[in-house]
């Protein structure tokens, strides 16, 4: 333990520290755009024509099962040059692309376990009750999908901030640049690095234990209202 | 494209040493003993609550300067620490696994004076593992592209050469990192192929 200093670990925090608003807010861009493209996803291989259906089944799993950071090398440097597309994306913005799109296909079967988690006879009661498609979806299923997916949605959040540093290869200033450079700068990598290791354990783990608390209310809250109607429908 | 056997060799040695490792730190979680489970638990947090890619990199710069000790070649570093970071993973699967064996299991054992060697050899662990197989199918492909992070170590693997493809001629970039993408897809679907096997494997048979 002799190579430990406390000065370069002091000297270093507030630089690496800077890093840290840069990480955060890709990860929620990033997050963001995945919930919003998870839908594309569901909402694409709900159209019941078979071959549509296998391609984007196909494409989910090619996207899914292809490391991230090859995409982010892909979108950052290949993408500029696909002739119809021909414009430069930022360092910021290519990690939101790329990162958002991969956990976009994982956010996706998130949700469609949601709406498969929807009982039968709320369809039934929705085309009974004459409601037209976007009013079926909008009252009905998805306010009975969404609120059950909420812990793995939260669970996604906190593995995309773990993913999130990758973007520190195609130049993105997050902590984990910030601790290299400093590293580069002073050859000292050893403390730059702990600083980080720290700071993702420091947020990650009080968020992984909320959401499993979470989940847990949840669970009770959904299985008290399941014991409710199946009580209900055994009196009327 | 060559740098594919490093590829190919650090996903094989990784995936090894990870189930290896799921296996020991699921099991010292469930032991009698509180302090071979805190401090499991504690190694288990640690891996989870930070990121791989940081880890690669405290392992291969912090840990020879923190402790004076050499991990000899990129290539040990990058398979211990996907081992670590995906053994620590997987060790909640192989826990959950073996506490959702049926108790009554573990008490006929117990009724049949099996010593608990026996009992986790003979009864648990082969139901249990019928369960873990498509969890590992699943991480199995997460290992795979954790693979491709070791080019960021310094190691002379697919997306190096594809690297240095680019860099010779700009303008192949978006044929280079296709074929990449295309060819990890290629090594993932027999592993694709096998987890879903698995998935109706672990449903045989098994009264639910």
């Amino acid at each position: 333990m002799d190579n430990w200093s406390w000065e370069i670990f002091w000297d270093a925090f507030p630089v690496v520290l800077e890093g840290l608003g840069i990480t955060v807010g890709l990860t929620f861009a990033c997050y963001l755009f995945a919930l919003i493209f998870g839908f594309v996803w569901t909402f694409l291989r709900r159209i019941p024509f078979k071959p549509l259906n296998w391609i984007v089944t196909w494409v989910m799993e090619f996207i899914r099962s292809t490391p991230p950071l090859v995409q982010l090398f892909f979108i950052y440097f290949a993408w500029p040059m696909v002739p119809v597309v021909g414009m430069t994306l930022s360092p910021f913005a290519s990690a939101v692309l790329g990162l958002g799109l991969h956990f976009s296909t994982y956010i996706g079967e998130v949700y469609r376990s949601g709406i498969e988690g929807v009982e039968k006879g709320q369809w039934e009661a929705s085309r009974a009750l004459n409601f037209s498609t976007s009013q079926k979806w909008l009252k009905v299923i998805l306010p009975q999908a969404i609120p059950p997916t909420i812990p793995m949605l939260g669970n996604y959040l906190i593995i995309m901030f773990k993913e999130v540093p990758l973007a520190s290869t195609i130049g993105v200033v997050g902590i984990l640049h910030m601790a290299n450079s400093y590293g580069a700068q002073y050859w000292a990598y050893l403390e730059p690095l702990t600083i980080v290791a720290i700071l993702f354990l420091v947020l990650s783990y009080p968020s992984a234990i909320l959401i499993s608390k979470l989940e847990k209310r949840m669970n009770r809250r959904f299985n008290k209202n399941e014991a409710l109607n199946s009580s209900k429908g055994a009196t009327t | 494209m060559r740098g594919i056997n490093i590829t190919i060799s650090v996903l094989i040695a990784s995936a090894i040493l990870g189930y290896l490792m799921a296996f020991v730190a699921g099991l010292c979680r469930l032991s009698s003993n509180i302090i071979i489970r805190k401090a499991t638990g504690f190694y288990i947090e640690v891996f989870r609550g930070t990121s791989l890619i940081v880890q690669l990199f405290w392992l291969y710069y912090a840990v020879p300067m923190l402790f004076d000790i050499q991990l000899g070649s990129n290539w040990l570093v990058g398979v211990i620490a996907i081992a670590l970071n995906y053994g620590a993973y997987m060790s909640e699967i192989v826990r959950g696994s073996i506490l959702a064996v049926a108790k009554g299991q573990t008490e006929a054992a117990t009724a049949l004076n099996m010593s608990s060697f026996q009992r986790m050899r003979l009864i648990i662990l082969p139901q249990a593992v019928r369960m873990m197989l498509p969890e590992f199918g699943n991480y199995l492909i997460q290992m795979l592209k954790a693979t491709s992070l070791v080019y960021l170590i310094g190691m002379n693997d697919i997306l190096y050469y594809g690297n240095i493809l680019r860099s010779n001629d700009l303008s192949q970039a978006p044929t280079v990192y296709l074929l990449l993408l295309v060819f990890y897809f290629i090594l993932a679907l027999p592993i694709i192929w096998l987890t879903r096997k698995a998935e109706v494997i672990s449903k045989k048979g098994v009264a639910s």
